[in-house]
């Protein structure tokens, strides 16, 4: 196992070079710097002063020159300042960071704890009328584009009713935690909603086949019951794939939700990122990228491990590639 | 042992519903649709952060709602005849104008300590300095040569040349020298980064107006408490909230939900989502447009061979119906422009061409240009190319994609086809336009100042080039001797008569040779509480912020 999460950490990190270099390169390719953009939107700023400003930034010094000094700082633990935001890296994503992990987390476990008895309940009764509605149900969350559900979330229960709030984060000034409450509900809602859909049909699919498994016959006929057939049998095998699935969708809870976070103002990962790349403001949005990056990384470590656990048969000697 | 848990839930809730709060009157709560990025008066203009900050702070002069220069941090406007503005002879024997500004008195920075020549003296070594990030360079390092103080609240200051603006330092904001100076003395190249304004936002030593900063949730809310400190009259609101929404359908939402009192149009909702709006919901709102220095138009490349013909500029301009997309997009909300100068402008001259809606005459334009009609399809010239043009603008923008499409349609009935193209306006305004790679035409808007002289956009000394490094923003190529000459003379011709017939003179080269093709004077859509009165849109970029103490609530 340590040899096994070793080998996997020199691989994450190597993963995470080539990343700062591709995201390094692809912003520098983008048209524009931030500089070009402020003399774009004001008329009394002279050359003089954008060839100031873009001497100030560093904006005039070649892209590989720039990437080395910000490697050897990041290496030291400095990643730099925001330039949209005028502080530390770190100062910017931070608070960001943990408004992501409280909103997607909160979605992600809602939506597993939803999905998994639903998917299951809907693979026991196959082509029946509830299988019919589970999966009309599925198909609208896939189908239905974030920002319009959170529209009519927001029409529905703060326009209409009045019982939620329509946006932010919570309310103004300090507040206590439950205070805060009634803020997550139409995020977490709108999130659950868009991606319980997905992680039911996995498990449903999982589940037919492992139904139809021999193990499964076997263990009826040893009169176990339908219970614990299904949950402590069958569920263990089905849930395999779905974690492959899931812990992909792990490496989201970092990189944020932009359009919910746009639609409710929520102050989240997924908008920092975007107006870091629509604001050329390279430190925070390669910093914030590389984080998603690695909880892909960590996401999929998670599942490997979770495969060795779920299945005794996979062994560490095996998952190393 | 139920009874005492019921007893318990009772308290609790009647606790709740008793806790202190705001009253509705004395808190407004303003929702906008962009948190501004930085707080520093004089780095990076953004028009949300100066709607926050302009109810704490106050600059020396502005514009007021009546396009009129006012003092507001100065006692009095100087001028001539006042003696507060007097020509200078410098000792290498240029001239400009010394101008006396006299601080108001009773200003006072939020924690108590006077607003002094000490900051007036600080903001200039600031702002001077190369490495400080100002946008406004020009004003501190090379306009101002040098500032004289009198006293704590008297103060000279020396311009470079004798303009006529000498007045004016709308720009110059004063900053906090108590509190700036130790950190911009001890690293003037991280000063922008580490300046309080960013690292103690909520310091009340940094405003000075009727109100202070009170808290910042970063791309949430900024909260704003009435300042002790403030000399003018008692402002309205013990709180201020500005919520930023950055979605309008979701900013309109909170408006509707009641969690918004207003959402005001320097940092709003488009107009098309107003007018609607207006339509379901105008009786519990006041909605106010207010036309302003927003000046819609496309940008005509005059190195296409096409449009180096005045006479196709003109038929380009006379095929569109520009009252009838008012009325018909904008509810008639968006005076058509027939020049860069708005109406509204002290210096804006009627006596110049004009170009109403005329397909007939387009026509026969276009056939003298050597365009003529072959059937249904684009006219063709002699050489047997078609008439066609690409036009751009910021994708994403409803507005422009919709007068865009009415655009296209019309001129295709004048027999030119136009092809859209549209691109991010980071890659618009980023690349595209600064490297003057659009083929043609390019729609989007310039904001400017009262009686702004038009020269980073029309002087022939400001076309972007590859040798000059693509600085200036003349994107169209226009070059014009004696408009170039007037651009230069108006900035020392002050007598009123002589300036007006400059102006005069300098609008009708434009409206003759068209460098731009005029549309529109954009409208900002204001949708005020009615129990609020007071709210005065200026139209320019000044926000209306900046007479905050005059809002009152409704008796």
């Amino acid at each position: 196992m340590t040899r096994f999460l070793l080998s996997r950490l020199l691989q994450a990190a190597v993963v995470l070079l080539v990343m700062s270099v591709l995201v390094t390169v692809l912003l520098g390719l983008m048209p524009g710097d931030p500089v070009d953009l402020m003399a774009a939107g004001n008329p009394h700023m002279t050359p003089a002063d954008v060839a100031r400003l873009k001497a100030l930034h560093g904006l005039d010094r070649p892209l590989h020159e720039r990437y080395l000094n910000w490697l050897s700082a990041a290496l030291r633990g400095d990643f730099g300042h925001s330039r949209l935001y005028s502080q530390p890296v770190l100062a910017v994503l931070a608070p960001r960071l943990v408004n992501t992990l409280l909103l997607l987390g909160a979605a992600f476990v809602l939506a597993i704890a939803v999905a998994l008895p639903l998917g299951v309940y809907a693979a026991r009764r196959p082509h029946s009328l509830i299988d019919d509605a589970v999966n009309l149900f599925c198909f609208a969350g896939i189908s239905i584009p974030a920002f319009w559900l959170a529209l009519l979330l927001i029409l529905l229960f703060a326009v209409t009713l009045g019982w939620l709030p329509a946006s932010g984060a919570g309310p103004v000034g300090a507040a206590a935690w439950w205070e805060r409450l009634p803020y997550f509900v139409l995020p977490v809602l709108t999130l659950t909603l868009a991606s319980i859909g997905g992680y039911t049909r996995y498990v449903r699919a999982s589940m037919l086949v492992e139904l139809r498994q021999d193990y499964v016959r076997t263990a009826r006929a040893k009169g176990l019951s339908e219970r614990q057939v299904v949950w402590r049998h069958a569920l263990r095998n089905a849930f395999i794939p779905v974690v492959t699935i899931v812990a992909l969708e792990f490496g989201t809870l970092f990189s944020g939700a932009l359009v919910t976070e746009t639609m409710f103002a929520w102050p989240g990962m997924g908008k920092l990122i975007y107006d870091s790349i629509m604001g050329n403001d390279a430190n925070v949005a390669l910093v914030a990228l590389l984080l998603a990056t690695a909880t892909t990384l960590a996401g999929n470590l998670m599942a490997d491990v979770a495969y060795a656990a779920l299945d005794p048969r996979i062994t560490f000697r095996e998952l190393r590639t | 042992m139920r009874r005492n848990r019921w007893g318990a839930l009772v308290l609790a809730a009647g606790m709740l519903a008793s806790a202190p709060a705001f009253g509705a009157k004395d808190e407004l709560v303003i929702g906008i649709s962009q948190f501004p990025a930085n707080w520093h008066p004089s780095i990076e203009a953004m028009a949300a952060k100066s709607y926050i900050t302009e109810m704490a702070r106050r600059p020396f002069t502005t514009y007021d709602a009546d396009w009129k220069l006012v003092c507001m941090l100065c006692t009095d406007l100087p001028a001539e005849d006042k003696g507060t503005a007097v020509l200078e002879t410098r000792p290498d024997g240029s001239r400009g104008f010394a101008v006396t500004y006299t601080i108001h008195p009773k200003a006072t920075w939020g924690d108590g300590t006077p607003v002094t020549t000490k900051d007036v003296l600080f903001t200039w070594e600031v702002g001077k300095h190369p490495q400080s990030g100002f946008s406004n360079f020009d004003l501190y390092s090379r306009d101002i040569v040098g500032i004289t103080v009198k006293d704590d609240k008297t103060f000279t200051v020396h311009r470079l040349k004798p303009l006529c603006t000498y007045a004016e330092i709308n720009d110059f904001n004063i900053l906090p020298a108590h509190l700036e100076r130790p950190v911009f003395e001890a690293d003037p190249a991280a000063y922008r980064l580490r300046s309080k304004y960013e690292t103690d936002t909520t310091n009340p030593g940094l405003w000075f107006g009727p109100y202070r900063i009170a808290a910042v949730e970063p791309g949430a809310h900024v909260v704003l408490e009435a300042n002790p400190t403030w000399w003018g009259p008692k402002p309205p609101f013990k709180r201020v909230v500005v919520k930023a929404v950055e979605n309008t359908a979701a900013l309109e939402a909170n408006l509707l939900a009641g969690q918004l009192d207003m959402i005001p149009g320097e940092a709003g909702l488009p107009l098309d989502q107003v007018l609607a709006f207006e339509k379901r919901h105008g009786a519990r709102y006041t909605v106010v447009y207010k036309p302003g220095l927003f000046y819609e138009h496309i940008d005509v490349n005059l190195d296409n061979p096409v449009l180096q013909d005045v006479r196709v500029r003109k038929a380009l301009l006379m095929a569109i119906d520009r009252e009838a997309i008012s009325k018909q997009l904008f509810a008639g909300r968006q005076p058509v422009a027939h020049n860069q100068v708005n109406p509204l402008d002290r210096v804006h001259s009627d006596d110049i061409a004009k170009y109403p809606y005329d397909p007939v005459a387009a026509g026969k334009l276009l056939d003298e240009a050597g365009w003529t009609r072959t059937g249904n399809g684009p006219r063709r010239n002699a050489k047997g190319e078609t008439l066609t043009l690409e036009i751009m603008s910021t994708a994403g923008n409803r507005t422009r994609e919709l007068t865009e499409q009415v655009l296209q349609a019309q001129w295709k009935q004048a027999g030119i086809e136009v092809r859209i193209a549209n691109e991010p306006p980071r890659v618009l305004f980023g690349q595209t336009l600064r490297e003057r790679r659009f083929k043609a035409m390019a729609l989007f808007a310039w904001i400017s100042a009262p009686e702004n002289i038009p020269r980073t956009t029309l002087h022939s000394t400001m076309i972007p080039t590859a040798d000059n490094g693509w600085a200036g923003q003349n994107f169209t190529a226009f070059r014009d001797a004696e408009a170039d000459r007037i651009m230069d003379d108006l900035e020392t011709v002050c007598e009123p008569k002589a300036s007006q017939a400059l102006w005069t003179r300098l609008q009708q080269i434009y409206a003759e040779q068209l460098p731009a093709l005029p549309l529109f004077f954009r409208a900002d859509p204001h949708i005020l509480p009615k129990w609020v009165e007071g709210i005065v849109p200026t139209g320019h970029q000044y926000a209306t912020t900046l007479w905050i103490e005059n809002w009152k609530v409704k008796e």
